[in-house]
């Protein structure tokens, strides 16, 4: 039982450190709290979903349709919205309280163009189980968390190795010397949207074939739970995003599991209000000293 | 077109609040449509949860994603006290009062270690925290079921029943509230909480008690909501956690920013166009939340400080007033010259 609820957790952790390393590379190139990274996590799910119905079958192909669809989508927040802002030098509060704006246009762009009850989320075929020790997991839990491993390993190597992470490590650290050094800025922002909205799209897609549904509030409790998962590892840390968002996940599955199934949605607040109480730069975040 | 209103505004200042005030109260006794009176009432509702959070958001600066949740803990502590306790109305008011500023206070005092997003980040956290209490703890809200047959307000064996009496309530409490903070907001304690806004490290370096001071605006913005709350259970009858979604707080804030920050004109503004508009063009009920959407990001694109953000009244006047004179004079030295 412990064994099973633990996989469980993490398998359900991994999406949330997906979406979680989106939301930490966002802020950490923009410094900008991006609250409409959950309703492109849904979006996500959701366009998976409707190409998958109409594609009849490859889901694979359909998976990377909706990628690349999210992925636009993402680019396009940024290229609309917040880069005029961005050129005009306004406050970060309006940066934020425009992807607050975004998330309520995406959210209910859902609802009236797909409703808002649940969807059934058909798998492509049943999986199956296996048995480890006396636990028993889907096959399809044991896809997931290879793939995500795989994506968070291909996504470090981008990040810390090739020349392309590090002129967006540049841009976090300081966009203007980063500019001065000959990236373009722009360019490096508008890839971190689209990887952001991908990765939220993989998870969002990968939670709907777990729990073979999804609907629109899926998108803004996800939203809180990589706040909380960021926030937990510290925010703008990419490890610590992917850890922060495993714990998320297993604390979540025991709670729900062993004390109530109605806080499984509370407890991620929780832990974010404790961790920000206790140690607000998190586990693997460095304290900021402010400089006047 | 904006500059011209604005010095509109300045300079008929007192007129215009006056004739807004005989307005308000005239109303009531022309409307006969009760969709209309609930209109009305909802709207002077959602000025006085509009100027809370302003008061927060604007005067402060800290943006709360989650302010929607005092106005429902009012509401729950004063449907509790007075349906299952049979609390006489004051008492029940009181309480609601004094359990969302308890609530405020507790939100604050994360703002010893946090400041900016981090709270932001917090308060929305917060509000689903109460959202989901309130959907879960079925022995004390009956959940999503709701409560229904709340008693009315009744002060000292008068009892608020008709649809006018309950504007008129919501009237009083509206236009003290606007003197009330009209006053904080210009007093010495106004001025150090705006100056803890525009630069917090410069402010405490002036002595300023940052802690006391925000701790200070997030009671008060709490109370209020928490008193709209208990009005709203008692004028409605019947609440449940869908009045407290985190799309409202959303709502307030769209409110609030298309008012403009910090303005004490704003709230007014704001909570009026935007509760009325929709209303106007039922047609796209379906739409609503997407339109509210919509106008939020286009405030922030077109002017981020909203309306009335930014604009100083009594500097508009004064300036309008000193180039009227200038004009005045030089008028004359033409005259004279010319004689």
């Amino acid at each position: 039982m412990f064994i099973q609820q633990l996989i469980n957790g993490i398998t359900i952790g991994c999406n949330y450190a997906l979406v979680a390393i989106g939301f930490t590379m966002v802020f950490g190139v923009l410094r900008l709290v991006n609250l409409a990274n959950g309703s492109i996590f849904a979006l996500g799910a959701f366009f998976t979903l409707i190409i998958y119905t109409a594609m009849q079958g490859h889901f694979l192909l359909s998976l990377l349709c909706a990628i690349l669809a999210t992925a636009f989508v993402g680019v396009m927040v940024d290229r609309l919205a917040l880069y005029r802002l961005r050129k005009k030098g306004a406050a970060r509060v309006s940066g934020m309280i425009t992807t607050l704006a975004i998330a309520t246009i995406i959210d209910n762009a859902v609802i009236i163009l797909f409703g808002s009850q649940t969807r059934p989320f058909k798998r492509p075929k049943d999986f199956g189980n296996i048995l480890i020790g006396d636990a028993v997991v889907g096959k399809l839990q044991i896809y997931i968390l290879l793939s995500i491993l795989a994506i968070v390993l291909i996504l470090s190597y981008l990040i810390y190795k090739t020349k392309l992470g590090k002129s967006m490590l540049a841009t976090a650290q300081d966009p203007e010397a980063a500019m001065l050094m000959g990236i373009s800025v722009n360019r490096i922002i508008s890839l971190t949207f689209a990887i952001s909205a991908a990765l939220a799209c993989f998870a969002g897609s990968m939670i709907g074939l777990y729990y073979q549904a999804i609907d629109v509030t899926l998108g803004t409790s996800i939203g809180m739970k990589t706040f909380a998962a960021a926030v937990l590892g510290g925010v703008g840390s990419i490890p610590g995003a992917f850890v922060g968002g495993i714990v998320v996940g297993v604390i979540e599955t025991f709670v729900a599991v062993y004390l109530s199934s109605g806080l499984r949605d509370a407890i991620a607040f929780f832990i974010l209000i404790v961790v920000l109480l206790i140690k607000p730069a998190g586990i693997f975040g460095k304290k900021v000293v402010e400089k006047v | 077109m904006h500059r011209r209103f604005i010095g509109f505004l300045a300079l008929k200042q007192k007129f215009i609040i006056l004739l807004l005030l005989v307005f308000a109260i005239v109303l009531p006794f022309t409307i006969k449509n009760q969709y209309i009176f609930r209109l009305a009432i909802l709207s002077l509702q959602w000025i006085f949860l509009t100027q809370s959070l302003n008061l927060l958001a604007g005067v402060l600066g800290q943006i709360s994603l989650g302010h929607i949740a005092f106005y429902g803990i009012g509401a729950y502590t004063c449907t509790i006290l007075a349906k299952n306790y049979d609390f006489p109305t004051w008492a029940a008011w009181l309480a609601a009062i004094a359990v969302s500023a308890l609530f405020g206070f507790a939100l604050a005092l994360p703002t010893l270690r946090l400041s900016g997003y981090y709270l932001t980040i917090v308060t929305l956290g917060f509000g689903e925290i109460i959202r989901l209490i309130e959907i879960n703890w079925v022995s004390l809200t009956r959940g999503p079921l709701g409560i229904l047959n709340i008693p009315k307000p009744e002060f000292f064996g008068y009892q608020i029943k008709s649809n006018i009496q309950f504007y008129f309530l919501m009237l009083i409490i509206l236009v003290l509230s606007t003197v009330l903070l009209c006053r904080l907001v210009n007093s010495r304690t106004g001025r150090a909480i705006v100056a803890t806004r525009e630069d917090s490290i410069a402010a405490e370096a002036m002595g300023i008690n940052i802690f006391k001071y925000k701790t200070m605006v997030f009671v008060i913005a709490a109370a209020m909501a928490g008193l709209c709350g208990a009005f709203f259970a008692q004028y409605t009858n019947y609440i449940d956690p869908t009045s407290f979604k985190s799309d409202q707080s959303t709502l307030l804030i769209i409110m609030a920013l298309l008012g403009g920050m910090g303005s004490q004109i704003g709230p007014f503004i704001g909570a009026i166009v935007l509760t009325i508009l929709p209303e106007m063009i039922r047609e796209l009920m379906e739409y609503r939340m997407l339109l509210y959407g919509v106008v939020l990001l286009l405030i922030m694109q077109v002017r981020p400080d909203g309306l009335m953000g930014g604009v100083n009244l009594r500097y508009v006047r004064q300036k309008l007033l000193f180039e009227k004179e200038r004009s005045k004079k030089t008028a004359e030295k033409g005259a004279e010259a010319e004689l």
